[in-house]
């Protein structure tokens, strides 16, 4: 695979991030939940992002609040993943009435708003971080269900698998080391370009207050009460935060675009 | 097919949907939860008594299918059940106070993500080079990224707070009153030739259609380019060239064809547009089901909280049956 531009950025965005989240305590100078200067000072020597309400250092609370996100949409999207590619391949290769089923079923959800149908979750779960990977997770199965489906549907007629058959393998193996391989490609796409779907619900839901409780640090719940210093100018407490959230899905969403356009171009050579 | 038969195919389709959902959300919320009251009202203890009481009053003591069937029923007939927290306060009365601001926003946003996407797509299918359309194309993969309340937040610091142009929420100025006709302010205010008004009533709904808008309007840009482009890549266009007709004549025409599949993209456009609405409206407090939705999450309010998504989930199948139909309208080979 050849890396194109957007690709390494898109790579690099999320790499820094992830260090962001791994090296938290080397990182942040002052503690994230305990004031370390006067409240809502503009950004200045001490503290480059400035204090919000409370006094709290914001460069800290942007540097934790990292953890958080990337927690969350790296257990929804593994989560969703698994299940919705296995799913996937169980419904497209066996077809039948099970087929039928669980496409009418997948389908549907899809169609439903999944910002909504997260909120519905997280708020029947209860709020808390694992809750929120779980509902963003359930909202995603559809998403990989579908392509998977869809893929293997066309995969299972090609002359490779059927020598499969005949040769006896058992289906499990034929769908694991047969088709699965052949759709990593499009997995590494879809999986790119949910995640940076993944880390604006997740930042929804925690702009809702359906994460994390206070005084953890977290992105949109960090944006969520900048609004109310907005009239105040404090807009140290917006953009930080606000711009973090948008980075990070700008990471996802070049890597995806890059990687599919290498694969276009791979296919067209 | 007949396009009768097949409209009344599709909406046989459509309710087997509907249901799922229905059920899903009941399971979600009414099932999950365990006692929704004790839910709502936390940890405190209440005398067992009145517990029992405001689940009698709310219909919460009945068996779990009965529930399912009975809420279903009430639902169609507009009957949304009664609000947890402010005791005795009909749901559907909320809704129906709320729908005409998340319409009005609904509307406007469309309009704008229209106008961006398809007039940056427009633009760039026409250029010749190729760095716009690069731009457009990326555009169109970026846009959905953007994190509304962090764009939302940002205009409103930009236009609100230090360039002052621009209120930062609502949708009117205090002092100014608009006697609801249609619920939808901008249209209201023109039936009744109140200018100021208007004015105010747009001033609000700039920034959050402007929003919700740029955020939905990627789909449309990539779609009008590749249109713009495979139009102009067909021998229609090399005749017109060979007639000598001018560049922006062709560009009009090919346009037009290119419009038709964007048209039908609307529909699909409907389920981003009601997630980003609930996001919209908490960021400008845009008094519509979304801020209406988030309200009573904040309370665990669960009879309200049902409702209002159920009522998404009509929504949605509603506007897939119309989106079916007007495919249906415009190319008929989908009716075989």
């Amino acid at each position: 695979m050849t890396l194109n531009i957007y690709t390494v950025i898109g790579l690099a965005v999320i790499l820094v991030i992830v260090l962001m989240a791994l090296l938290a305590d080397f990182i942040a100078p002052y503690s994230p939940v305990e004031a370390s200067g006067m409240e809502l000072e503009s950004p200045n020597p001490l503290h480059i992002m400035g204090t919000d309400n409370l006094g709290r250092d914001v460069f800290s609370r942007v540097v934790y609040g990292a953890r958080t996100v990337v927690v969350v949409v790296l257990i929804a999207v593994i989560l969703s993943g698994v299940i919705g590619t296995v799913l996937g391949l169980v419904s497209g290769y066996i077809s039948g009435i099970l087929d039928k089923i669980l496409s009418f079923v997948m389908d549907s959800i899809y169609a439903f708003p999944s910002l909504i149908l997260a909120i519905a979750l997280s708020v029947a779960l209860g709020p808390n971080i694992f809750n929120a990977a779980v509902a963003i997770a359930i909202t995603y199965i559809p998403t990989y269900f579908r392509m998977v489906r869809g893929q293997v549907l066309s995969i299972k007629n090609e002359s490779f698998v059927e020598m499969a058959r005949a040769l006896g393998l058992p289906i499990t193996r034929i769908m694991a080391r047969y088709i699965l391989p052949q759709l990593t490609q499009t997995l590494v796409v879809v999986f790119s370009m949910n995640s940076a779907d993944a880390v604006l619900t997740e930042a929804a839901l925690s702009f809702f207050g359906l994460t994390v409780q206070p005084p953890t640090p977290d992105w949109g719940f960090d944006l969520y009460k900048g609004r109310g210093f907005i009239l105040s100018g404090a807009w140290w407490m917006l953009i930080f935060p606000g711009g973090m959230i948008t980075l990070l899905a700008l990471g996802f969403a070049l890597l995806s675009e890059g990687v599919s356009q290498s694969y276009v171009v791979k296919e067209g050579e | 097919m007949g396009l009768a038969r097949y409209i009344a195919f599709r909406a046989l389709l459509i309710i087997p949907t509907i249901l799922l959902l229905y059920t899903l959300v009941f399971i979600v919320l009414r099932v999950l939860p365990g006692n929704p009251v004790l839910a709502a009202l936390g940890t405190k203890n209440i005398p067992e008594e009145q517990l029992k009481a405001l689940m009698r009053e709310l219909g919460l003591d009945k068996p779990l299918y009965q529930q399912y069937f009975e809420y279903l029923i009430n639902f169609l007939r507009g009957d949304m059940g009664y609000s947890m927290i402010i005791r005795g306060r009909p749901i559907a009365n909320d809704i129906a106070d709320k729908f005409p601001a998340t319409l009005e926003l609904a509307i406007w946003a469309m309009v704008m993500s229209f106008a961006l996407g398809v007039g940056f797509g427009y633009v760039a299918g026409k250029s010749r080079g190729t760095a716009l359309k690069h731009i457009a194309r990326l555009y169109g993969s970026i846009t959905y990224i953007i994190f509304i309340p962090a764009l939302g937040l940002f205009l409103q610091l930009l236009f609100g707070r230090w360039l002052g142009v621009l209120p930062t929420g609502g949708r009117l100025s205090p002092g100014i009153y608009i006697n609801s006709i249609t619920g939808l302010y901008t249209i209201d205010s023109l039936l009744q030739g109140d200018f100021n008004a208007f004015a105010d009533a747009i001033k609000h709904i700039i920034l959050p259609s402007l929003t919700l808008g740029l955020v939905l309007s990627g789909p449309f840009a990539r779609l009008t380019l590749s249109n713009m482009e495979r139009v102009l890549g067909s021998k229609i266009v090399v005749a017109y060239r060979a007639r000598g007709v001018r560049e922006e004549v062709i560009a009009r025409h090919v346009f037009k064809h290119a419009l038709i599949p964007i048209v039908t993209y609307l529909g699909l456009q409907f389920a981003l547009l009601l997630g980003g609405a609930v996001l919209t409206e908490t960021t400008f407090n845009w008094p519509g089901l979304g801020t209406y939705l988030v309200d009573k999450i904040m309370y665990r309010d669960y009879t309200a909280i049902q409702a209002v998504v159920i009522l998404f989930a009509f929504l949605v199948g509603v506007i897939s049956l119309m989106t079916d139909v007007a495919y249906a309208l415009i190319d008929p080979r989908v009716r075989y």
